[in-house]
């Protein structure tokens, strides 16, 4: 993989290897098949045709704005951002319990920063709506269902650029 | 993916996580990382100055980054470094509890399905 690595604050410590440890710990769990995370090595590029303050920004979220949905029915969708719900639910997400909660929204939804930025001038817009893509076991219900859906929102949206924040 | 998806549709995408590991398999163009636990991927709770500067400078990734690129966050962790050691750990101590929890992952699981909670 081909990747610019750029250290803005040092990097003083190894990053945790996630990918092992998920791994061992379903295996603890009885889980006989390990996962298979997406593995690419060739990377899409699109180069902004514009400057940032003339774009039009949305972002995409797997935190699930509405929890009454069942896990495994919930789908990607796009929502309008002035129903955007006070709390997502996150608990049934994997991230870590112990250390932190999720009590403060826009620690994984950029909404208020994305909105002052756009009141500061630094970027155009805030998109009308924002995406939620589910944390799916099923790589292909994500590749040919929830992206593709994602995708023609955000065109038809005339989205510039997106801001994914997988929890 | 999705990213992915966005990115080779015209529109420019990034990342901001801290699960390094997972979005540098993936193949994605940006990625801005706080090395972090996972859970507050934009700083911590209640850091207002620190989220938004969060989102400011993933967008100045996109602006800046001429090839696929992570940058690293200044984002340090309030509480120690104990976290990393700590997050899916498994020792002598949980190993009992978390054979049954797979065993309960499953039940539960093939319950739902029973009650056709599917896509």
């Amino acid at each position: 993989m081909q990747y610019e690595y750029e250290l803005q604050g040092g990097q003083e410590h190894q990053p945790v290897k996630y990918i092992e440890k998920t791994r061992n710990f379903y295996q603890a769990q009885g889980f006989e098949r390990a996962y298979k995370w997406a593995d690419n090595a060739d990377i899409p590029w699109h180069k902004l045709s514009k400057p940032l303050s003339e774009c039009n920004v949305t972002f995409v979220v797997t935190a699930v704005p509405d929890g009454t949905i069942p896990k495994l029915s919930r789908q990607g969708g796009s929502f309008a951002l002035d129903d955007m719900p006070e709390a997502f639910r996150t608990d049934e997400l994997s991230w870590d319990k112990q250390a932190t909660h999720t009590r403060d929204r826009e620690s994984y939804i950029p909404l208020v920063a994305l909105q002052q930025l756009a009141k500061a001038g630094v970027i155009g817009s805030v998109s009308t709506r924002y995406h939620f893509v589910p944390t799916e076991y099923s790589q292909s219900n994500t590749l040919n269902s929830d992206a593709p859906a994602i995708r023609d929102a955000c065109i038809a949206d005339e989205v510039d650029i997106a801001i994914l924040v997988p929890l | 993916m999705t990213a992915r998806e966005l990115e080779s549709h015209g529109i420019a995408t990034v990342i901001i996580g801290s699960g390094l590991d997972i979005v540098e398999k993936c193949g994605v163009p940006r990625y801005l990382h706080n090395d972090i636990p996972l859970g507050n991927p934009l700083g911590h709770p209640y850091a207002a100055a620190e989220q938004l500067a969060s989102v400011a400078s993933a967008l100045q990734l996109i602006e800046q980054a001429s090839v696929p690129t992570i940058r690293f966050g200044k984002v340090k962790w309030h509480d120690g470094e104990g976290w990393r050691a700590n997050y899916m750990k498994i020792d002598e101590t949980n190993r009992e509890t978390l054979r049954l929890a797979g065993i309960e992952n499953r039940r539960s699981r093939r319950e739902q399905i029973e009650k056709g909670e599917k896509r």
